[in-house]
């Protein structure tokens, strides 16, 4: 049998290049010393005026900046810092040798560009939108276009890494960094491309995303301390905290990548999604479509349960999202999951909405490499509906595969397994 | 590889509801049905009149949409009619989605309230918080999320395979084509429901595609002849199709409409003459070779139209090229799914045996696909 190639026959898929950037800082390193000593990322927002708000937390990241302080810009530059550390990683210089597939969040026209097109049409009445047209058609604001269109973000990335191909921006909500590497790695089973740098990124923290959340009671409102707001399994858990934040993994053929003696960090065995047409904030009650994407992953990466090591959850910390992502684990894993070691990033860094699939699929590898599983912090009160084996503080064991979740608003459900050596 | 074939088509734009009303169109050649005085100076093409109930028949599944999550909804369902699938619950369970669209609407009265109250707002940090806190309606979220049409289909349709939305405008479209027709091809996939939607009748994207200066004023011209003021008219309206493997199709009785041959797809330094160099390199690798018909995504805007004009007429010298924004006007995201059927449905009626579809981005990416006979079309 051909080692570069799977059981089913298709080229085997490698890592060669980690990226992250989150609220716990700039760069791999940085970011696996902070999480497995259980420090966390979430502050007070300072971005941004607060008063009022039931919200006042967020997992920003504030050392990296845009001008101007809007989302689509700040994600550019988290992605940019994270997939920079990743190629160089990979050891690849000048154009990237694939596709690129990118998760990025919806963009809009943002608050304060609003108020600077009002102010230019200088009506004295109430502001419309005709106001607002009137000042656009004076051409200053013409750079504006670019900066609001969907396709920037990713067009831009394409620039500096030199991709081949029309690269993809993609959203599948809260799932969509996972999504970006599930795209990438069936690319190159598809033998259409020997390399694709896959990213998430998310810097959306800003007034109407976060009332946004907070409006459809998603976001814990414990603000103080910050620290301990994000509760993954925990009974006392009340919602998630937004994150910001960014990862990109560099994918490859195992080929190619051991033919030019590239390192290779770990494998992704299998991906596996199913949608939910239930509701569109809320899992089918019975858990179905999160039980068939775990199952499709594992089948996908011709695993059998008792092969994951550890979970790498989704573990938002809303009362609605772990109760049924544990009882999704508890079905496909069986009795064996009440002592399968459980963990959610969520916790120190918040949830990185459409990075999340990305960063928790670096801190899944991160984890196979160091045979460490990260804590889950905050975890003081269990909660009796979930009997899991959630980690507290950093666990050493060996780990050779790693099962990353990622669940979404409007029935997304996309599960990764990853793995130290091939299946 | 394993071909993959149309079986179903869903499409309403301007020119009307279902296939017929397109091809009709298509061959009628009249001026798309314009409204240049709403929001004057910017004509838009409005999507014609729907009886949603048709489609989407809970109400409140309808309230909990906005207009571009409903026309992209209805279009999914007509397209499932048509493949012989709304029906097959089974078959839906298991079938794919590829959606290419932007987002969704705003509520024009709340934002145009809370810029004025900002302006003269002593602290116009906690008085946006206030208002939006205030005045949003939760539920308007999920009406603007992009993945959101997707997850709509999922819950009135029941298509609940799995979803991906792409996003990036014109080439996110394109894009869904390329990925939806490489997964069956490669067979990863045996059924995709695939398409856009887009609704052009709102101020937001109106700002944003002013802002650049790319909206052609004050009144419609065919795309081709807008020297005078070039740029694109918004349209309403939405595309879908189902592709699925030729042999899947077969086993299941299903009609195939056309076969989805190839989509070719790139993103090139935009410079003089760098749109009709892709286009020409796209054309070949897409296999291209008589196509009795050529149908153009191009938008109107200055220089890249008349660059692509030149190259259509330089690679199909036989074939009339045909802008779709003479037939439902700029659908952005939309545009290509309505390229690609509207090609299915030239060949399904026996009017072309090989469809040349090209879409070029206002910003960026340029996409060509051919679709041709299935030998049981004609």
């Amino acid at each position: 049998m051909n080692r570069d190639r799977d059981a089913m026959g298709r080229p085997l898929v490698a890592v060669t290049g980690i990226g992250v950037v989150t609220s716990l800082g700039q760069g791999v390193a940085d970011n696996w010393a902070a999480l497995t000593a259980g420090h966390s990322g979430i502050h007070a927002i300072t971005r941004f005026p607060t008063e009022g708000l039931r919200t006042r937390i967020a997992g920003t990241v504030d050392f990296i900046a845009a001008d101007p302080m809007v989302a689509p810009l700040l994600s550019e530059r988290f992605a940019e810092a994270a997939a920079d550390e990743a190629v160089a990683q990979a050891g690849l210089s000048g154009d990237f040798p694939g596709a690129l597939f990118m998760a990025v969040p919806p963009v809009e026209i943002e608050w304060p560009q609003r108020q600077a097109l009002a102010e230019a049409a200088a009506t004295n009445g109430d502001v419309t939108y005709s106001d607002l047209l009137r000042a656009a058609a004076s051409r200053r604001f013409d750079d504006w276009h670019d900066l609001f269109i969907f396709g920037t973000v990713a067009d831009r990335i394409a620039d500096r890494f030199g991709t081949r191909g029309s690269p993809i921006s993609l959203s599948t909500a809260c799932s969509s960094g996972a999504t970006a590497i599930q795209l990438g790695v069936e690319a190159i089973r598809r033998g259409e491309v020997e390399a694709a740098l896959c990213i998430g990124t998310d810097g959306s923290v800003n007034p109407e995303s976060l009332i946004r959340f907070s409006l459809l009671s998603a976001l814990s409102t414990q603000n103080d301390p910050p620290e301990a707001a994000s509760k993954p399994f925990a009974k006392n858990r009340d919602g998630f905290v937004m994150g910001e934040g960014a990862a990109a993994l560099v994918l490859e053929d195992a080929a190619r990548a051991r033919a030019r003696g590239a390192r290779i960090l770990g494998y992704v065995l299998g991906c596996g999604e199913k949608g939910d047409g239930f509701h569109r904030t809320r899992s089918s009650p019975d858990g179905a479509p999160i039980i068939a994407a775990i199952r499709a992953a594992l089948d996908d990466a011709g695993l059998h349960p008792d092969r994951i090591d550890t979970v790498n959850a989704h573990g938002t910390g809303t009362p609605e999202n772990d109760k049924m992502e544990a009882m999704g684990c508890l079905a496909v894993f069986g009795e064996r999951m009440r002592s399968v070691p459980i963990s959610s990033n969520k916790s120190m860094i918040g949830h990185t909405l459409t990075a999340a699939g990305a960063v928790e699929a670096a801190f899944s590898l991160l984890t196979i490499a160091h045979g460490r599983v990260p804590p889950t912090l905050n975890y003081a009160v269990p909660d009796p509906g979930i009997p899991l084996d959630v980690v507290t503080t950093a666990r050493d064991v060996p780990v050779t595969t790693v099962l990353s979740n990622s669940f979404g608003f409007g029935g997304q459900n996309t599960c990764l397994v990853f793995g130290a050596e091939p299946a | 590889m394993r071909p993959v074939v149309v079986t179903g088509l869903g499409l309403v734009s301007c020119a009307g509801e279902g296939v017929e009303a397109h091809v009709a169109a298509y061959r009628a050649g009249a001026a798309p049905r314009t409204d240049a005085e709403t929001f004057a100076p910017y004509p838009v093409h409005p999507v014609a009149p729907l009886t949603l109930d048709g489609q989407i028949p809970k109400k409140s599944d309808q309230r909990q949409m906005e207009p571009w999550q409903r026309l992209g909804v209805y279009a999914a369902g007509l397209a499932l009619d048509a493949a012989g699938a709304k029906a097959d619950a089974a078959l839906k369970a298991a079938m794919h989605l590829v959606v290419a669209a932007g987002g969704g609407e705003r509520d024009y009265a709340v934002d145009g309230q809370i810029l004025t109250g900002l302006r003269g707002a002593a602290d116009p940090g906690s008085y946006l918080n206030e208002r939006l806190q205030n005045d949003l309606r939760p539920t308007l979220f999920l009406a603007q999320l992009s993945n959101l049409l997707a997850g709509n289909i999922a819950i009135v349709h029941g298509v609940t395979g799995a979803s991906r939305t792409f996003m990036g405008e014109e080439s996110s479209g394109v894009d869904a084509l390329r990925i939806a027709q490489a997964r069956i091809a490669a067979g990863q996939l045996d059924i995709v429901l695939v398409g856009g939607s887009y609704n052009a009748e709102r101020a937001d994207v109106l700002l944003i595609h002013e802002m650049g200066g790319y909206l052609r004023k004050p009144d419609y011209r065919p795309v081709f002849d807008r020297g005078d003021a070039p740029g694109f008219i918004l349209a309403s309206g939405a595309a879908f199709l189902v592709l699925e493997a030729e042999e899947h199709a077969k086993n299941r009785g299903a009609r195939a409409l056309a076969r989805l041959d190839a989509v070719a797809s790139d993103r090139t330094k935009r410079r003089n003459g760098s749109v009709a160099e892709s286009l020409t390199q796209l054309w070949g690798k897409a296999g291209l070779l008589t196509p009795d018909a050529v149908i153009s995504a191009a938008t109107g805007c200055a220089g890249i139209t008349a660059e692509e004009h030149d190259a259509l007429t330089t690679l199909a010298p036989q074939a009339p090229v045909r802008a779709l924004g003479d037939l439902t006007g700029h659908t952005l995201e939309a545009a290509a799914p309505f390229g690609a059927a509207i090609a299915a449905a030239l060949v399904a009626e026996g009017e072309a045996g090989e469809v040349a579809v090209t879409a070029v981005g206002h910003r960026r990416g340029e996409g060509v696909l051919r679709l041709t006979t299935t030998g049981e079309g004609r």
